[in-house]
């Protein structure tokens, strides 16, 4: 009995002693990334050509997200405002969710899911065919040359992608709202304008989207530059990407809320 | 005076955590010459041609190209070496999200300031050397293994290296890209007045056009000589290795308990 405990707290204690360890390569990893950084920022075409990539190719699903939780939001907050007779406040519900809170972390975890599995996943084969090695054999430095150039190119992507879904998703709610269910468009734009504050409600939630971007850029780029080079390492480090980016958005959400909005 | 070896392995060791790789080799490349290092799979050749090119460091002993220590070396001063060194891998390497030209031109634009024009002449000369040029335009995909091999090696060359490394050229190549590849190894290496380091299994083809050959056991090297010298001898290594004998001093079975004894143990017990 009293082995086994033993044996379940050495586990723990290895597992967690792993995971410390890890954590150190990904930070200086990070610093090393920082540093070759201005590598590539002299060459901007490299930045670009990710931004296309990562941001330009995930506009669709985006936008098409974005509108729907817009509808919905419409949908949901009408039927709620109403029963207070105060449903001309849909402008003002529908932007602040979406603003605050449901642009940023949404747009993050699609971005994850959608640009941050394939940076993951292209970076991991490059790895696992040797294309790395090679291009250090070549005196090209791969940190410089293949990883930030992806890490710059979501990091820019993201706060442009959650600007766009909040948009697309306050469109949404102009659907339903004012077009379908008829809450008067004056009162549903002047409200809203009334009512969201630029520093507070929108910067912020630029903020909360650019560490989301740094976040899941780097998680990406990381757990492709680390994984195992076989095919089932690749799979297993895009798993982990997803995952552990949205752990990351959620957590990093909390925290963000709980210092731009301690005041309210 | 220019030392007449290119590189120079003293007393060399290497070790993954504990696992030993290599232990005490010594080797000397001379300078425009073609060397081969053989042996069996898994007996630390890779390692060699990394250590040689700065990747991996020696746990003992020491690297020397070009009378320098490679594992003294700093990031800046590794990486103005290899851009002296060419390198092909086993698989080739390509880059997969460019053209053939892409993948050539890719040091070149690297590291030089010359004009497009310019590049795409050097590059289409180097495609030219291979036979490829007329391939161009294609993506990595599209060729056959054998291809794909010879446009690694266009870019292995594209700075005209005086060191060019080979690790398993010859692997999964049908006769006549065997042939093509080993004769490009041997011009290429004339034409530049290179010196190349050729990582391999395969005797035949080597002992054609390489001028020396040290043969590698368990990460040590049991045995050297040029191709005549090597056909010639008696030693029991070289003579399993050479007449691809399935026992000898480089044993068939992996090292285990008796199997009699294993057997009787049963299932469940194993």
């Amino acid at each position: 009995m009293a082995r086994g405990l033993l044996d379940l707290v050495e586990q723990l204690g290895h597992r967690l002693n792993e995971k410390f360890i890890r954590l150190g390569f990904a930070t200086r990893f990070f610093f090393t990334l920082l540093l070759f950084s201005g590598q590539s920022f002299r060459r901007p075409f490299l930045t670009v050509r990710e931004v296309y990539f990562s941001g330009v190719l995930s506009l669709l699903i985006i936008s098409v997200s974005g509108l729907f939780v817009g509808l919905v939001l419409g949908l949901q907050g009408y039927e709620t405002l109403q029963r207070y007779g105060s449903s001309e406040a849909l402008g003002i519900l529908v932007a602040l969710s979406l603003t605050r809170e449901l642009g940023p972390v949404v747009a993050a975890l699609l971005f994850a899911s959608r640009a941050g599995s394939s940076v993951t996943a292209e970076i991991g084969l490059m790895k696992a065919t040797e294309q790395l090695t090679a291009m250090d054999m070549m005196a090209v430095n791969p940190i410089a040359r293949v990883v930030a150039p992806r890490f710059w190119g979501g990091v820019i992507s993201m706060p442009i992608l959650a600007a766009l879904f909040s948009a697309m998703g306050i469109f949404g709610g102009y659907l339903i709202g004012v077009v379908f269910i008829g809450v008067d468009e004056g009162a549903f734009w002047s409200q809203m304008q009334a009512s969201v504050d630029f520093r507070l409600d929108i910067l912020n939630g630029v903020i909360k989207s650019f560490v989301f971007g740094v976040a899941v850029a780097l998680i990406a780029v990381f757990e492709g530059y680390d994984s195992v080079p076989t095919a089932e390492g690749v799979s297993r480090a895009i798993t982990r990407t997803v995952v552990t980016s949205a752990l990351a958005i959620l957590a990093l959400d909390f925290v963000l809320t709980s210092f731009m909005f301690r005041g309210l | 005076m220019p030392d007449d070896n290119l590189v120079k392995i003293s007393d060399l060791s290497f070790a993954y955590d504990e696992r030993p790789i290599l232990d005490g080799i010594n080797m000397e490349i001379p300078r425009g010459k073609v060397v081969a290092i053989m042996g069996g799979s898994g007996c630390g050749k890779t390692t060699l041609l990394r250590l040689i090119g700065g990747q991996l460091k020696p746990t003992r002993g020491s690297v020397q190209v070009d009378g320098r220590a490679v594992d003294r070396m700093g990031h800046e001063e590794l990486y103005a070496l290899r851009r002296r060194m060419g390198m092909l891998f086993q698989f080739g390497a390509l880059f997969t999200d460019v053209s053939v030209f892409d993948n050539v031109a890719f040091q070149l634009r690297e590291h030089t300031d010359l004009p497009e024009e310019l590049i795409r002449d050097m590059t289409l000369m180097k495609l030219n050397a291979v036979g490829l040029r007329g391939a161009h335009a294609r993506m990595p995909g599209e060729l056959s293994g054998g291809m794909a091999r010879r446009v690694a090696l266009a870019r292995a060359i594209a700075l005209d290296p005086m060191l060019i490394m080979y690790d398993e050229p010859f692997t999964g190549l049908d006769p006549i890209s065997l042939g093509i590849i080993g004769q490009l190894i041997r011009k290429l290496n004339d034409a530049l007045g290179a010196t190349s380091i050729m990582v391999t299994h395969d005797i035949h083809e080597s002992l054609m056009i390489v001028d020396y050959i040290y043969f590698m056991s368990a990460g040590r090297v049991v045995a050297q000589g040029t191709p005549d010298e090597i056909r010639a001898s008696q030693d029991p290594f070289v003579h399993q290795f050479v007449n691809a004998e399935a026992d000898g001093p480089v044993p068939f079975h992996v090292a285990a308990p008796s199997f009699g004894q294993e057997l009787l143990r049963g299932v469940g017990n194993g």
